[in-house]
This record gives structure tokens, sequence and C-alpha cells, in this order.
């Protein structure tokens, strides 16, 4: 049987792709009207960056001690080897024994 | 343009270890969705329309016979922000692209495609097919994780077990290494990382990637720098 997608989901859904597209490419957009030198230029290079980082400190952080050997490890493996899986591996291994023996 | 596909594949095989993460995480929202009355339609227009984890994640949390679409569009527009800068921060890679292109583009950019591309433009060889390439990868490995949750009672009920949940962790850190340019990044960073912990304890929902994000770059802004900084400190009023 083919499922009916109900109005009030075609609406919900639309909506939330709606307000994601628009930010996706609004950001993309608007960056193009920024100046491209100059202090704000910086920033806008530095942006990246902060973005990336912001995103993974506070589940590294919520991890403890072990996250931040973790996330050490896995630094030093993708910095060693250049390989982002196997550094990767390396830090979900660290976390994963550091679950199954509960420290 | 001739190395579309090449260019496609190569964003697809970079993309295989958050892809595999991803898989596994659609897969516990699948069992989440089932429990909520989703059809696999409802899922894949999901999947299709909106394409971004942790809004879905929240709407499917949302998600009954009355659906809240007011509250559910605004959650999906706080949790989504990000999206405003990461979009943003994609402006040197499709810089002398036309509007078509870039709209065509944007609409598979996801946290995981995104950071790996920017990985990769570090290395100089970053092209909008790649990043394209890894979103068509993620979308399919997304989309059969989320199916196979839903439709099969998911294959990882509980990703913590196994560190899945650090999976995204390692790799955007791995990623974050290799987007470190040098000594300049020093006061961004850490300027980055206090806000996004501030605002992880005291904000809800992913306000503290925006926090980080915009505090980094301000203080990359505002902050010194080693060749401009001569002619800039010309521009503060002298007493």
């Amino acid at each position: 049987m083919f499922p009916a997608i109900k109005p009030q989901v075609l609406v919900a859904v639309g909506l939330a792709a709606c307000v994601t597209y628009s930010l996706r490419l609004g950001g993309l957009l608007l960056a193009s009207r920024f100046p491209r030198s100059g202090r704000f230029r910086r920033g806008m290079d530095a942006l990246p960056g902060a973005l990336l980082f912001s995103l993974v400190l506070p589940s590294i952080v919520a991890e403890g001690v072990w996250g931040l050997m973790a996330a050490a490890l896995t630094a030093i493996v993708v910095l060693r080897t250049r390989n982002t899986l196997a550094a990767m591996l390396c830090g979900m291994l660290v976390i994963f024994a550091v679950r199954k023996m509960g420290l | 343009m001739k190395h579309r596909k090449p260019e496609m594949i190569r964003g697809a095989r970079a993309n295989v270890p958050v892809a595999a993460s991803a898989m596994a995480y659609g897969s516990v929202l699948g069992v989440l969705a089932a429990q909520k009355g989703l059809s696999w339609l409802d899922m894949m227009y999901m999947n299709s329309a909106v394409f971004a984890g942790a809004a879905q994640f929240v709407m499917v949390d949302m998600w009954s016979n009355h659906m809240p679409i007011f509250e559910m569009t605004l959650a999906v527009l706080v949790i989504n922000l990000r999206y405003l800068l990461i979009g943003a921060s994609l402006d040197p890679l499709f810089s002398g692209r036309g509007l078509l292109h870039k709209m065509g583009m944007m609409h598979l950019v996801a946290d995981e495609n995104w950071a790996v591309t920017m990985s990769e433009q570090r290395n100089g060889s970053a092209t909008t097919w790649f990043l394209f390439g890894g979103g068509v990868f993620l979308y399919l490995a997304w989309s059969s994780g989320t199916l196979i949750g839903l439709l099969g009672g998911g294959f990882i009920t509980r990703p913590e077990d196994y560190a899945l949940d650090f999976a995204f962790t390692a790799v955007f850190t791995a990623l974050a290494v290799g987007l470190w340019r040098g000594k300049g990044d020093v006061l961004p960073g850490v300027v980055a990382g206090a806000a996004a912990l501030l605002a992880h304890k005291f904000l809800p929902g992913k306000w503290y990637i925006v926090a980080g994000g915009l505090a980094g770059a301000v203080s990359a802004m505002l902050g010194p720098c080693e060749i401009e900084e001569a002619e800039e400190v010309e521009d503060v009023p002298s007493y």
C-alpha cells in the first residue's frame, strides 16, 4: 500500500524545509555582499575553524578527562598520518574502552 | 564541466567515515519515527526536504496527530541558524559561480560534508562538486539509515554502547585540526571555545555553535593582525 502524506505533515515539513534552505542559501548569498578585504575578511576567514571548534568542544568536554584524551589522540593521529578515518577510529576506541570498563 | 563526475566521486569518498556514523544515527531516528507512526513516505519526504539531522530529531520528537506547525518551524529555525554561518563560510568556494549553481548546490549542505569540504579546501583542492558529491552520498546514507530503523526496527538501537555518538566528535575534531592555520588562530579559537562552552551550558539547543562561531569570527576581526595591523592602527583616534 502506498501511504499518503497528510496535509498538515506536508505543511509542517514544507515550512521546516523552507526555513532550512533559506538559511543555507541566505548565508552564502549574504556573504558575497560582504567586503572582501580588511578586518571583515579576517573574520570570515576565521569563521570555518571557529564554527567547527565550537561544534566539537562541548561534546569533548561532556565526556570529561577521557573525552579530552580521546580528542588529543585523534588530533595526534590525524597530524601524523593525515588519515581522518584512522584518527576517528582511535578516538572512538578510547571512548568505547572507557565506557566498557565503566571508568 | 568535465571534472564534475570525478569531483563528486572524490567528495563521496571523503565522506565515507561521516556517512557511516550518519547512517547509524539515521537508524536511531527511524526507530523513534516508527514509534511516532511516521510512514516511510513521511520519512523520505522529511529526509529529502529538510536534510538536517539534529532538526529532524526534534521534528520527530514534536510529531503528533495535530502537528504543532508554528512551534516546529520555530524550533527548526533556531536549531539550523548555524547554517547561516556555514553558508557564509562557503562563499570563497563558490566565488565566480552563478546563482543557479549556488541554489542547486546549497540544499545538500550538512555539517558533515561542509566540514569535510572545509578541511579539503585548506589543501586547496575542494570544489563545489566535491561538496555536492559528499552531500549526495550523505543523503543516501542518511536516508537508508532512517528507513532501516523505521521498517526494520534499527540495526543499532543504542549507538552510545559502541561510542558511535563520539564518532561525530572525533571526526569533526580531526577535521578541525586540519583547519588550523597557525598562531593567528589562537585568539579566535580560545574565544570561540569559551563562547561555545558558556552557550552550551546556559542556552538550549544548538545556539552554542552559532555563539562560538560568531564570537571567534568577531575576535579575529577585532584582534591584532601581523600584516595589516600597521595601517589599521591609524584608524584608532589618538588623544
